[in-house]
């Protein structure tokens, strides 16, 4: 047996050897405990929070939240901050443009984003119902949303973004270098 | 032996000269300290006449070592960007943790370990919340493996080479990692069978998250508290972080507070806005997980001077891969005609640095230094002609092209050849 086999045989036999089946290290967790920090949202939308919004509301959020870094229609600031807005199309160009319109493959993650992750300086301090409004605003900016189309935990999963069929698995080790 | 431990000091000589009859070992100090004065010994080194400093509490490197990591130019955002590990300015294999490479995306929380709690849910049998004293009730395993940024090496892929083995390699570092396996805790929470993925949330104020297949949990992923002997810096992730072995640093999790076992990915920002790589035809890879052979020749290499001229010199350098270890690494001199093997040092590391050398003649004429790393699973480091193939210009991430350094016949060394 290899020292690493030795060692993992070592760890696993522990909780059981040194325990029993019954003991183990970590606590149960409430279903309070739970709640108050799951806030992952998947492609299907489970994880969505109650609330709606729409691009129109989102607007005048996005001027006073958003706007300092990414602009008043989210094309971002030259040099330091990303558009979020335009380039789509340009992927296959030598100049692609990434943004939410020409690359984000999920709507479900710009609601996910910024809810953990803005406003930069102030990160989730947004409602829900904010945060669905600002998604509008960023997917009507784009043209994929209407600008009065109610975006909730129902009907965002099923926003089809530009770029949904854009990514394809690793595939490396794909260099055969020569020697 | 040291010369000067014979070499008088100047007081020295005062004092026997003040003596009516100098004793024998005297005459000898005043004739070794007699020879330094008429330049017969080139040594500046002093005999101590003053007491040293008294022990202290928490040490730090002498005054005159000044090795630092490079950070960026002014930022409207500064918490969000990287430091640079000076790779040249390190010896072996282990980054001093002072200087260990760091990326954040929100900056560094200052989390008090008491308060902080990590939570395991999702598809399990019993959902369950670890202290950092729980973890350390498990049995601790240490493990010497390297963290590399995928972004590590990205300037050169787009032709903006890095002057330096820091500005061109420095998103890596390695450390000694201790702390416990991620499947010990999964099997006290009990997988449910439809558990594939495990969403991996950070502390930080961007709350970062990577979504990792679980069996890569099941089999090297540890949570790690300990780094090179001491608690992990707040800048690796205090009190503790997620260690995916050989994996894109960013999926390390720092200041982990969240694992929630599930049945898909998340599809996260961070696995598809950033660390996806557009090829050519304008779709995107993802999922890039493992950082493929690499290396880069640490000395002679770029910003550096041949401190003598033509003669003898040691090259040296680091090698890593994060598919196992480093099986072999080869050395050319003169622009990639003809390879050496180097003598490979702490190469029986899987997914950690290996330090490589080769004694060199350099006959003073102008050289073209490369080194290419192969890995145990036989794959060979490729040139950047062969990446560009593979991969077009709009690739970005995960570049792991040979680096070229380039000595001049005045004995500097360059990142661009002569005239280019």
């Amino acid at each position: 047996m290899s020292r690493r086999a030795l060692s993992i045989f070592i760890a696993a036999g522990f909780s059981v050897a040194v325990f029993g089946q019954q003991a183990r290290v970590g606590r149960p967790a409430t279903e309070d405990q739970i709640k108050a920090l799951d806030i992952t949202v998947f492609p299907d939308g489970r994880g969505l929070p109650a609330g709606s919004g729409t691009a129109a509301k989102g607007k005048d959020i996005f001027k006073s939240k958003c706007a300092v870094c990414h602009n008043d229609h989210a094309e971002g600031r030259t040099g330091q901050y990303p558009a979020l807005v335009g380039g789509i199309g340009t992927l296959n160009t030598p100049k692609p443009v990434k943004t939410v319109g020409s690359y984000w493959p999920y709507a479900t993650t710009v609601f996910d984003y910024v809810r953990r992750a803005m406003p930069y300086d102030q990160p989730g301090t947004l409602q829900p119902d904010e945060i669905y409004s600002v998604v509008g605003f960023i997917l009507n900016a784009n043209g994929i949303v209407g600008e009065n189309d109610e975006i909730n935990a129902t009907t965002l999963p099923k926003v089809k973004m530009p770029n949904r069929d854009g990514f394809v698995p690793d595939a490396r080790p794909d260099i055969k270098a020569k020697r | 032996m040291q010369k000067t431990a014979v070499v008088a000091s100047g007081r020295d000589i005062l004092n026997i000269m003040k003596m009516k009859e100098p004793s024998r070992r005297n005459l000898l100090s005043l004739g070794a300290g007699l020879a330094a004065l008429t330049g017969c010994s080139t040594s500046k080194q002093e005999t101590p006449t003053l007491l040293g400093t008294p022990p202290s509490k928490y040490g730090a490197r002498s005054p005159h070592e000044t090795a630092v990591r490079l950070v960026p130019a002014e930022s409207k955002t500064p918490s969000t960007g990287a430091s640079r590990t000076p790779l040249q300015d390190t010896y072996g294999i282990i980054t001093p943790s002072s200087l260990h490479f760091e990326r954040h995306h929100a900056g560094v929380p200052d989390i008090d370990p008491a308060k902080h709690e990590l939570l395991l849910h999702g598809l399990v049998e019993q959902p369950l919340v670890y202290t950092l004293a729980d973890l350390k009730r498990f049995p601790a395993v240490s493990q010497i493996h390297f963290v590399e940024c995928s972004g590590n090496g990205r300037s050169e892929y787009t032709g903006n080479l890095g002057p330096d083995p820091q500005q061109s390699h420095g998103l890596a570092s390695c450390s000694e990692w201790t702390g416990v396996p991620v499947k010990l805790l999964l099997a006290e929470a009990k997988l449910k069978p439809a558990a594939k993925w495990v969403i991996a949330e950070g502390g930080d104020a961007c709350r970062l998250t990577r979504s990792i297949p679980v069996a890569k949990l099941l089999d090297d992923a540890m949570i790690v508290y300990g780094q090179n002997g001491g608690p992990i810096r707040p800048e690796q992730g205090y009190p503790m972080r997620l260690l995916l072995p050989g994996w894109e640093g960013n999926t390390n999790i720092k200041w982990l507070r969240r694992l929630n076992v599930a049945d898909a990915p998340a599809m996260t920002t961070h696995e598809t806005a950033f660390y996806t790589d557009l090829m050519p035809d304008g779709k995107a890879r993802q999922f890039s997980f493992e950082l493929e052979a690499k290396s880069v020749i640490t000395r002679p290499a770029g910003g550096q001077k041949m401190p003598g001229g033509a003669g003898t010199y040691e090259i040296t350098g680091l090698a890593w891969s994060g598919r196992g270890k480093i099986q072999r690494v080869e050395i050319s001199v003169d622009d990639g005609k003809s390879w050496k093997d180097a003598d490979l040092q702490l190469a029986g590391f899987t997914k950690a640095f290996t330090r490589f050398r080769m004694p060199w003649s350099w006959d003073g004429s102008p050289a073209a230094l490369q080194s290419r790393a192969t890995d145990e699973t036989g794959y060979l480091q490729p040139t950047e002609d062969e990446m560009l193939a593979a991969r077009g210009r709009n690739y970005g991430y995960h570049n792991n092209q040979i680096k070229v350094w380039y000595v001049r016949a005045d004995g500097s060394v360059s990142h661009v050849a002569q005239g280019a």
